[in-house]
């Protein structure tokens, strides 16, 4: 019987509960061949069932062949993320029946995966990264109606194509965490040159799984935890997060459990949707690929994928732009943005051929304008005129700037109120008060940015 | 030994009809019980032998060749709709 | 003497010399198929207007001296192999009508080699059986007596080569598939060793133990077809890159010197007493021709059927998982029996807490049957084991009782959990039955095992025999 001071006594020790997420990411590899067979890996926004083959379609006979490169890869993933990479490995057949999965099982890796127990630190913080390992995607399903019946339909296009998937020890208790995770991880793989990592295009997928204990002062797991599935931006890798532990705490401060199962961000109803019952959690029954013989690594073999990987990996990135002397700040804001980050180095290159005359623009002011501005369909030409432009405007700080802005708002509380009144032309005001004061000549493109930011 | 075949049926996706499966129970304890010999031998420290050809390290390059034709990969199915492969509506929610 | 009634090497000179033409053997051929298919239910599928088109094209290149290993020769394919356009259904109604888009790998081979394809010929559902009768388009039957299973599951294939339909014709063995319907039909059936020759393209049924062979007359036959078959395949990951050598080089050898092994776990009670007669008849004559016969000890042979019964099904239930009658085929209930059984029997042995106690132990006990094997090679060349512990039985008799089925492949089923090569060559009748041998060597020792055989061969035409059937 919940009584008044059980449920209140409840509250309390939510207040207090822990939070556990782990993490689970599938990375689609850029390979040119798919995982077991020849087809060609690009698939995306092909005509459907175009490129498949007995293999990856799964028809009577067919055999599975590893893609080396693929292989490779998945090792440079491991050891980006500081992973001991074990000598021996072997594919295992993960048995279950779907309709996207053509031959019945899904060839993955169950006991001995390429990569264990490495970690990755992220906002200050280390997080363990249980394994990394390797398998194929499955065809994608639409659903829609056939003269009027409901009805799936199946495009193998997408079947067979590697798959790596990055499994994080449950070490996560935020939202704030986890999206932080995902664009270090994102950047990696796309440093690595392993993968576009395109979330819109399912590049990467994301699925937490999803816990609260009651237990503040144990460090055991809760005997439930909810898998989240269809998380497909950035964006709502926050709120699919936040609405699901919302609604896991609620169940727990009934005195009810939470259901064990999967769900699904909907993102028009801005909720999570119960989709399969995880029950006793599916009977795998894994055992070793006969048709695949294992894979044994040299210590040379690993030690020549770490030697390409050197100088790739974001921090690398991030510290060859400090040594040219582009702020902390400025360095990371490129490199998490990999198309700046390749103009930034264009614009850099040709800043000594520039001739005598015009202002040469350190690596930090180039760094600065590719930051703050919008620059798409610009030519480098183009680009480089503009930063020298700027470069004759006078330079004060972003943090000078922020100042002298705060103050303007301070003393004029009308332009907040009007702002959010829906007076977007208050703005303009704004900067012409920020330009009294200052009375030097500011680039109003990045004065406008910073007003707008502190308004919102 | 006995088998709960309505579980192992479900499992291994066999539609079975409800006089099958005291037929197949049978059947497959039978079997089961024969197979129970094994228990008796001693395998410690014996490992597992899934290979007998004793290869490692098969791989192929990263090198893509033409896929089968669309009309091709569906020129099995008997349901297909739009160059799609059709089936029965599987309800997430 | 027929056309269709000479082996492969006489067709060959002849077709050399011009005295006939690959449309007149192929011919003759079709002629058996017409005459005796209905009766003796060997054909699922013949392609009759293909094979004499191939035959014609095999006539030009032989008029213009072209010189391909099968140039013109008949051959059938269990309907287990992928066919490109020809309908192949492993048997089964779960796979009636499907038509692949490709070829095996084999399949390929035998055509570059000039091969003219005459059909599919019927098996064991999945190739799930030892006789034949789980074919769900009827059972084959035996030529030599049309009451009895010719044994299975190359069933057809066997029959076909047999009764001269086909001059050669493919199999695949996994645990005595091969073996036993040659020793119950008068032929000789090469199991190869396992990745010796490719699977792409194969229907399988349990990936670590089927291994893909023939049916020929002589051993001769059966060296010069695997000459086609065998080698490394970029499409299959289990072959391994182990030379190709000529197989017809030692034929000629004999078998003097040779230390050939009687294990004693093979001459048990359940063997019948008429066939241990006709094997002991065997060893005397190799005795005879200079061989040493050497007793050995294979200890872990009581145990190779319950490893079999677990690893096969097991990995049976996962490669059938893939029918379920979206992109191809029938639905799943339109599965046989047999095939119910071994998917719900594997299921259960993978399963969570079953697992250890069944799977992984049996892949243990493997490890000690594969030495015992290896140890035994320490001391002989080969070893010579009758194939099956009993005559071919009737028609009917064992449907009911699925393990007095799964007994028959008690002396051929250790060969393919060691993936050792077997060649079964026949070594006479009782009562009108045929009676066989199976020459066992260690991995890749094919040539030793024709060389044993043909030695056999020389001297007991066997082959010359013909059904009346």
């Amino acid at each position: 019987m919940l009584t008044k001071q059980r449920i209140s006594g409840m509250r309390e020790r939510l207040m207090n509960s822990r939070t556990i997420i782990g993490l689970e990411v599938h990375v689609e590899l850029k390979t040119k061949r798919k995982m077991f067979c020849n087809c060609s890996a690009d698939y995306f926004g092909h005509k459907p069932n175009t490129h498949t083959c007995p293999v990856c379609l799964g028809l009577p006979g067919a055999l599975p062949v590893p893609n080396k490169q693929a292989l490779e890869w998945c090792i440079a993933i491991g050891l980006a993320l500081n992973c001991e990479i074990p000598l021996f490995s072997k594919f295992d057949r993960k048995n279950y029946f779907y309709p996207d999965l053509p031959k019945g099982y899904q060839i993955s890796q169950y006991d001995q995966p390429f990569c264990l127990r490495g970690k990755i630190e992220v906002n200050g913080k280390k997080f363990g990264i249980t394994r990394v390992h390797m398998e194929e995607d499955t065809g994608k399903l639409s659903h829609g109606k056939v003269e009027n019946e409901d009805v799936s339909l199946i495009d193998f296009n997408r079947s067979g194509v590697p798959l790596v998937e990055i499994v994080t020890d449950p070490d996560f208790n935020n939202a704030i965490d986890v999206k932080a995770y995902l664009q270090k991880l994102q950047q990696i793989v796309r440093y690595l040159g392993v993968s576009d990592a395109d979330m819109e295009k399912g590049q990467m997928r994301l699925e937490p799984n999803i816990s609260i204990s009651l237990d503040v002062n144990s460090t055991k797991l809760p005997n439930y935890k909810v898998e989240v599935k269809n998380i497909n931006s950035f964006g709502f890798v926050e709120k699919a997060i936040n609405f699901e532990l919302k609604r896991q705490q609620e169940i727990l401060e009934k005195g009810e459990k939470p259901v064990q199962e999967t769900r699904g961000w909907d993102e028009s109803k801005q909720k999570t949707v119960s989709q399969r019952l995880k029950e006793e959690a599916n009977d795998y029954r894994y055992f070793p690929e006969p048709d695949i013989p294992p894979l044994r690594w040299t210590d040379n073999e690993i030690a020549d994928i770490k030697e390409k990987m050197k100088g790739k990996m974001p921090e690398d990135k991030i510290k060859e732009l400090i040594n040219l002397e582009v702020s902390q700040s400025n360095a990371v804001l490129l490199v998490a943005n990999m198309n700046k980050l390749d103009l930034f180095n264009e614009l850099y290159s040709k800043t000594k051929f520039i001739k005598g005359g015009t202002p040469i623009p350190t690596a930090n002011q180039i760094s600065n304008y590719l930051i703050n501005k919008v620059v798409e369909h610009q030519t480098i030409p183009q680009i480089m005129h503009s930063i020298q432009s700027s470069l004759t405007l006078s330079s004060v700080s972003n943090d000078e700037l922020k100042e002298v802005i705060r103050k303007v708002l301070k003393n004029n509380p009308k332009i907040m109120q009007d702002y959010k009144a829906g007076k977007k032309s208050v703005i303009q005001f704004a900067i012409g008060q920020v330009m009294y004061i200052i009375r030097k000549k500011i680039d109003t493109e990045i004065l406008k940015k910073l007003i707008t930011d502190e308004l919102k | 030994m006995k088998i709960d075949v309505k579980h192992v049926a479900k499992l291994a996706n066999i539609p079975l009809k409800n006089d099958e499966v005291k037929k197949y129970e049978n059947q497959l304890s039978q079997i089961l019980e024969y197979i129970e010999k094994l228990t008796k031998v001693n395998t410690d420290n014996i490992k597992e032998t899934s290979q007998t050809t004793g290869l490692e390290n098969v791989t192929r390059d990263d090198v893509a060749s033409p896929s089968l034709k669309q009309d091709e990969a569906l020129s099995n199915t008997k349901s297909k709709h739009n160059s799609l492969f059709k089936v029965k509506a599987i309800f997430e929610e | 003497m027929k056309l269709n009634e000479l082996t492969i090497k006489q067709a060959k000179e002849r077709l050399k010399k011009k005295q006939f033409s690959s449309v007149d053997l192929t011919n003759a051929c079709l002629e058996q198929i017409m005459k005796k298919n209905k009766n003796l239910n060997v054909f699922i599928t013949v392609c009759e207007s293909l094979a004499l088109e191939n035959a014609k094209k095999a006539d030009k290149l032989i008029s213009v001296g072209q010189d391909l290993p099968l140039l013109g020769i008949p051959i059938a394919l269990k309907d287990l192999f992928s066919t490109k356009g020809i309908e192949t259904s492993a048997g089964s109604n779960v796979l009636k009508g499907y038509i692949p888009p490709y070829d095996a790998t084999v399949v390929v081979k035998l055509k570059q080699a000039g091969a003219v394809i005459l059909g599919k010929t019927n098996l064991d559902a999945w190739a799930h059986g030892s006789s034949g009768e789980n074919s769900d388009f009827g059972p084959t039957k035996n030529p030599w007596n049309t009451n009895f299973v010719p044994g299975g599951s190359s069933s057809g294939s066997a029959v076909s080569v047999a009764t001269g339909m086909s001059m050669a014709s493919t199999g695949t063995d996994t645990g005595g598939s091969i073996r036993l319907p040659a020793s119950f039909t008068n032929t000789v059936g090469l199991k190869p060793t396992y990745g010796r020759v490719s699977r792409n393209g194969i229907i399988a049924m349990a990936s670590s133990l089927d291994s893909i062979g023939h049916f020929t007359k002589t051993a001769e036959d059966s060296a010069l077809f695997l000459q086609v078959t065998a080698g490394k395949d970029e499409f299959d990951a289990t072959t391994p890159s182990v030379e190709v050598p000529d197989y017809t080089k030692d034929l000629e050898k004999g078998v003097k010197g040779l230390k050939i092994g009687i294990p004693k776990e093979y001459f048990i009670k359940g063997l019948d007493k008429n066939i241990k007669e006709e094997v002991k008849k065997a060893f005397r004559f190799y005795e005879s021709q200079g061989a040493e016969i050497i007793d050995i000890s294979l200890p872990n042979t009581e145990y190779a059927i319950a490893t079999y019964y677990i690893i096969q099904p097991a990995e049976v239930s996962s490669n059938l998982a893939r029918y379920d009658g979206i992109r191809f085929g029938q639905d799943r209930r339109a599965f046989g029996e047999e095939a119910k059984r071994r998917i719900m029997l594997g299921t259960f042995t993978l399963s969570v807490g079953y697992y250890d106690a069944y799977y992984k132990k049996a892949m243990k006990v493997r490890t000690l049957i594969l030495r015992d094997f290896e140890e035994a090679f320490k001391k002989v060349d080969a070893i010579i084991t009758p194939v099956s512990p009993t005559m071919p039985w009737k028609i009917g008799e064992r449907v009911d009782d699925p393990l007095a089925m799964y007994l028959s492949d008690v002396f051929a089923a250790p060969i393919n959990l060691a993936g050792l090569p077997g060649l079964s060559v026949p070594i006479g009748f009782i009562d009108g039955l045929p009676v066989g041998i199976q020459i066992l060597g260690p991995h890749f020792s094919e040539n030793l095992l024709f060389r044993i055989a043909h030695a056999y061969e020389t001297a007991h035409k066997w082959y010359e025999r013909t059904p009346n059937e």
